[in-house]
């Protein structure tokens, strides 16, 4: 299996996830610079956190114009799996791939620490490898992770199940019903603001994480053995 | 046009316009006799920020040269963008400490950014990968409004650097007092990762090559920072804030990913930041390195604001912005490495063989400078000497406290903003980014594990001010010695300095007497500790209205781990493991939390220190660590072992401890006696530690959760864990919160 670590200008988690997927995980990973047409060479793909063009104007908004977003999109039509964490799911709202926006966390500073996230749902291909209602210690670092949408697309995530991490106990930045992390309606597109790349190691402090790689993995290779 | 403006030569000297920009008449008749004419609005201008303290250390370079610079580990001292010490396996660790103190005094946020902006060009300028970022602190105390929004805007501007760059701030320190009232310090520290073969230099050789600039476009910020950096602060100083930067950190991160790459280009034979006193230092400093000249084309300077003067370009400081020197006809190959950041590398000059820095515009010569005249050969003195009286009188004065309650004075003494949890300032920092952080913020010093190697690198900042100020060869010492214990206690072998010499006017002789003190005291540390000085900065003028702060010379030390085995913390690992402690208490309370808790000011003599019992007991303890029999460490310091235990059981879940103490109870639980551990030990490795280290076993670690101290049968401190930390936690949180 084969993932892309997509790089913007700004990006700075880019070696986390490499590492993770590369030195914990075992797979490919290749880096794959913003500019690129094509990501069909490719069984995943990551948008690592970051600070893509300086978090100017809103954090991913001129990400998503991006000449990889087209190639982003087009995978995302195909089913392939796209994890956005943090900065990566700023820049998947903006682009529409996931419903939603960010705000500035309530406390209105960044926050920098591990947190206790409940796995809300466990049938998405970025979530099997943990139990339902598990509760996963999960790091997060960010400014803008106070997660919003309208009434609407709220009663949609819950109808689909679309809610796939809330944190647990305290919420960290004020997000909508304690949202963490969201899938698209098919599925396959996974926006969160914790950091799995950050929790693949005990030195790290936890491994928490690497069920989440893990069972993308597991889902490719499933998928594979039924088409070959 | 604007040029037309400008005072001309004869009316700079007859109207002594010079002194504004901070230069004696001596110094200025100096300047006459270089040249052998007056100089122009330009060139007095170029010399004034050349010969600023700040960038000449012209009154500090006499005492820095008592540091010992060499070391077996040393690749590169004193002198270039930072200090590079050897770690093995091809690998050297470069890292250096700046102070970014009068900006943040004015403009909180953008001091502080550009501070951490500019240190980590320092660093990734050698060829050096930035890994981790530290921070030193000093505020008045946190009651009043104004400090308040200094220490929350600091920390802020601190994280909206570091965070966007994608550098971990993974340590530091701050404290409190009201010494720093007006003046607070902003000191930040870079440590980089690089193979020797990597390593640049700020050189300009080669004549005829061509001289490039790359990064932000020139503007009229920060114009004249290097000069106000060194002058007291007055009420006027917020008349100068533009002479502060302002920081752009995702032009850096480009710009930090672009160099990282343009040295493995060979037509690049050095570069440099422009730091303070931007484009002038650089590439005098690159010249006279080299011993070469510049001439540059003020025209071709990428400008962000029109009409801009040659005085206004070569004395901004705007950030983020680099200069190269690159082979001559080999500028495309650099152009193509910036263009794919979206960077303009530009060429802006040439190198020279007659040691001159030439500047044109419009077709004119508007400079003409010998560059040695601006670096090597900026002017230096010997400024006088003298005890303060304050110092005699102190070490005249005994002071031995009276403690009525225990528990009330540990619990104060936690709550104390000094002692109490930093987790309000280091949750604002992006510490775990790139994934190396195995010791995170909140032990003794933080610890990076190197990928790809089995070791890890300490580094820690370290500076108890109190201690210096009254006796500063006393404080120098502990300074180097505790940022020492930090690194042992966390498993690390110390390596080497970098230190920031934050000080009052040393043109006041006791406030010189401070500084020599001070130094003597940390070079006699650093040469039995074996830990060099490998770069630093000094930090003069930090007075408020003719009050200057107290002493403050950070230490910032980075140690190597050897195997990632050896990593220790301080907290308290599993119940039944064995509390020792090292070194004995004896009355040490002058400049203690205590004694500021008890008497609301500091007096009497700072702690004594024997380097060498010092010394020893680092070692035994390393060599225990490295035995795999220790597990926790923590060094004694502010707030004695009473606090010391304390901060052992803040991160270890439902633990507690018993201890037994005998002697004087008040100096046993508070006293800061220098060169003293906690450590705990499983029982089944209680021989092999008792064999490699001297120490008491006073107690054991308990699954209680609370603190539990006896004195003979009386049972004097009991208290929940629970209660210590929620105390040691909240109080930054409150004190902020409060109105008053």
């Amino acid at each position: 299996m084969k993932f892309a670590v997509v790089v913007f200008p700004g990006s700075n988690c880019d070696v986390d996830m490499y590492h993770a997927i590369s030195d914990e995980l075992g797979e490919e990973v290749e880096y794959v610079w913003h500019d690129v047409d094509s990501l069909d060479d490719f069984d995943a793909i990551l948008l690592p956190g970051g600070f893509s063009y300086g978090d100017y104007l809103r954090s991913g908004a001129i990400a998503r114009f991006s000449n990889v977003m087209k190639a982003i999109k087009k995978a995302a039509d195909e089913g392939k799996p796209i994890l956005g964490v943090c900065n990566g799911f700023q820049i998947l709202l903006e682009a529409g791939l996931l419903p939603g926006a960010m705000r500035r966390n309530n406390t209105l500073t960044f926050i920098c620490r591990p947190v206790k996230l409940r796995v809300e749902n466990n049938e998405t291909m970025f979530t099997s490898q943990y139990e339902r209602g598990e509760v996963i210690t999960i790091p997060i670092a960010h400014g803008e992770g106070n997660y919003y949408c309208d009434e609407q697309t709220l009663q949609q995530l819950t109808a689909n199940n679309q809610i796939v991490f809330r944190y647990e106990g305290e919420n960290p930045n004020g997000s909508l019903q304690n949202i963490a992390g969201i899938v698209n309606e098919k599925g396959n597109v996974l926006g969160m603001m914790p950091h799995p790349e950050r929790a693949v190691h005990e030195l790290l402090g936890g491994a928490d994480g690497l069920k989440l790689f893990q069972s993308i993995v597991t889902y490719w290779r499933d998928a594979h053995v039924v088409t070959t | 046009m604007s040029l037309l403006l400008e005072p001309s030569p004869t009316m700079i000297k007859e109207k002594k316009l010079y002194r504004d920009m901070g230069l004696t008449d001596e110094e200025f008749a100096m300047i006459e006799r270089i040249l052998g004419r007056l100089p122009n609005y330009t060139e007095t201008g170029i010399f004034s920020v050349m010969w600023s303290e700040h960038c000449s250390y012209k009154n500090s370079k006499p005492v820095l040269k008592k540091f010992p610079t060499e070391g077996k580990h040393v690749l590169q001292g004193p002198g270039e963008g930072a200090g590079i010490v050897d770690i093995g396996d091809g690998l050297a660790v470069a890292f250096k400490i700046e102070s970014h103190n009068h900006p943040s005094a004015i403009e909180p946020y953008q001091g502080a950014a550009t501070g951490v902006g500019g240190i980590i060009r320092d660093v990734f300028s050698m060829g050096a990968r930035p890994i981790a970022l530290l921070n030193s602190l000093r505020f008045g105390e946190l009651t009043s409004p104004r400090v308040k929004y200094l220490f929350e805007r600091v920390v802020a501007g601190i994280a909206g650097y570091g965070n966007c760059v994608g550098i971990p701030t993974v340590g530091g320190e701050v404290q409190f007092d009201a010494a720093y009232e007006g003046n607070p310090l902003v000191n930040a520290m870079c440590v980089g990762l690089i193979r020797h073969e990597d390593i640049q230099k700020g050189i300009a050789s080669g004549v005829g090559n061509t001289v490039m600039y790359v990064g932000a476009k020139t503007g009229r910020d920060g114009i004249h920072g290097a000069t106000f950096a060194s002058e007291e602060l007055t009420e006027q100083s917020e008349q100068k804030r533009p002479a502060v930067q302002v920081g752009d950190p995702f032009m850096e991160k480009l710009l930090l990913e672009a160099c990282l790459e343009v040295i493995y280009c060979d037509a690049l034979v050095g570069m440099q930041d422009m730091g303070a006193a931007g484009l002038t230092s650089s590439s005098a400093e690159m010249a006279s390195k080299a011993g070469s000249g510049i001439e540059l084309n003020l025209d071709l300077v990428p400008q962000r604001e029109t009409g801009m003067t040659p005085y206004e370009m070569m004395l901004s400081e705007s950030q983020e912005r680099m200069l190269l020197v690159v082979k001559k006809g080999r500028e495309q190959e650099i152009m193509d490495v910036f263009s794919k950041y979206g960077l303009e590398a530009k060429a802006i000059g040439r190198v020279t063989d007659d040691h001159m820095l030439r500047l044109y515009h419009r077709g004119d010569v508007v400079a003409e400078i010998p560059v040695d005249a601006l670096a090597k050969d900026a002017p230096v003195y010997h400024k006088p000497s003298k005890e303060p009286a304050y110092y005699r009188q102190f070490q005249a004065t005994e002071y031995v406290p009276k403690v009525d309650n225990y528990e009330e004075a540990l619990l104060a003494l936690l709550s104390q903003p000094t002692i109490a949890s930093k987790e309000w300032v280091y949750e604002q920092y992006d510490y775990m980014v790139r994934t190396n952080t195995v010791v995170a913020p909140g032990s003794d010093a933080a610890v990076l594990r190197i990928r790809g190697t089995n070791k890890a690198l300490a580094m820690t900042t370290d500076c108890n001010s109190r201690y210096v100020y009254l006796d500063p060869e006393v404080g120098g010492k502990i300074a180097i010695a505790e940022a020492a214990r930090n690194i042992v206690c966390s498993g690390g072998q110390p390596l080497a300095v970098t230190d920031c010499l934050n000080f009052g006017n040393p043109e006041k002789p006791e406030i010189f007497w401070q500084l020599e003190k001070a130094v003597d005291g940390m070079s006699e540390a650093c040469r039995v500790l074996e830990t060099p000085v490998i770069s630093g900065n000094v930090s003069l003028y930090n007075e408020t209205n003719g009050e200057a702060i107290y002493p403050t010379p950070i230490v910032g030390m980075v140690g190597i781990v050897e195997h990632m085995s050896h990593v220790t913390t301080q907290a308290f690992k599993q119940p039944g493991d064995l509390i020792y402690v090292i070194g004995e208490a004896k009355q040490d309370f002058g400049g203690s939390e205590l004694q500021k808790w008890l008497t609301g000011r500091i007096f009497g003599k700072a702690p004594t220190i024997d380097l060498h019992v010092e010394a020893k007991r680092q070692r035994q303890l390393l060599a225990a660590i490295r035995a795999g029999v220790v597990a926790s460490a923590h060094d004694v310091s502010e707030g004695g072992l009473a606090v010391a235990l304390a901060e052992c059981l803040m991160s270890a879940k439902g633990l507690g401890a018993r201890v037994a103490i005998s002697g004087d109870v008040v100096s046993e639980l508070f006293s800061e006696t220098q060169s003293r551990f906690v450590v705990s030990v499983k029982k089944e490795d209680q021989q092999t530690f008792e064999q490699l280290v001297q120490a008491v076993c006073i107690g054991e670690v308990t699954n209680d959760g609370a603190l539990h101290v006896t004195s003979g049968d009386t049972c004097i401190v009991h208290i929940p864990v629970e209660t210590m930390r929620n105390v040691w936690k909240g109080a930054i949180p409150c004190l902020l919160k409060s109105k008053d």
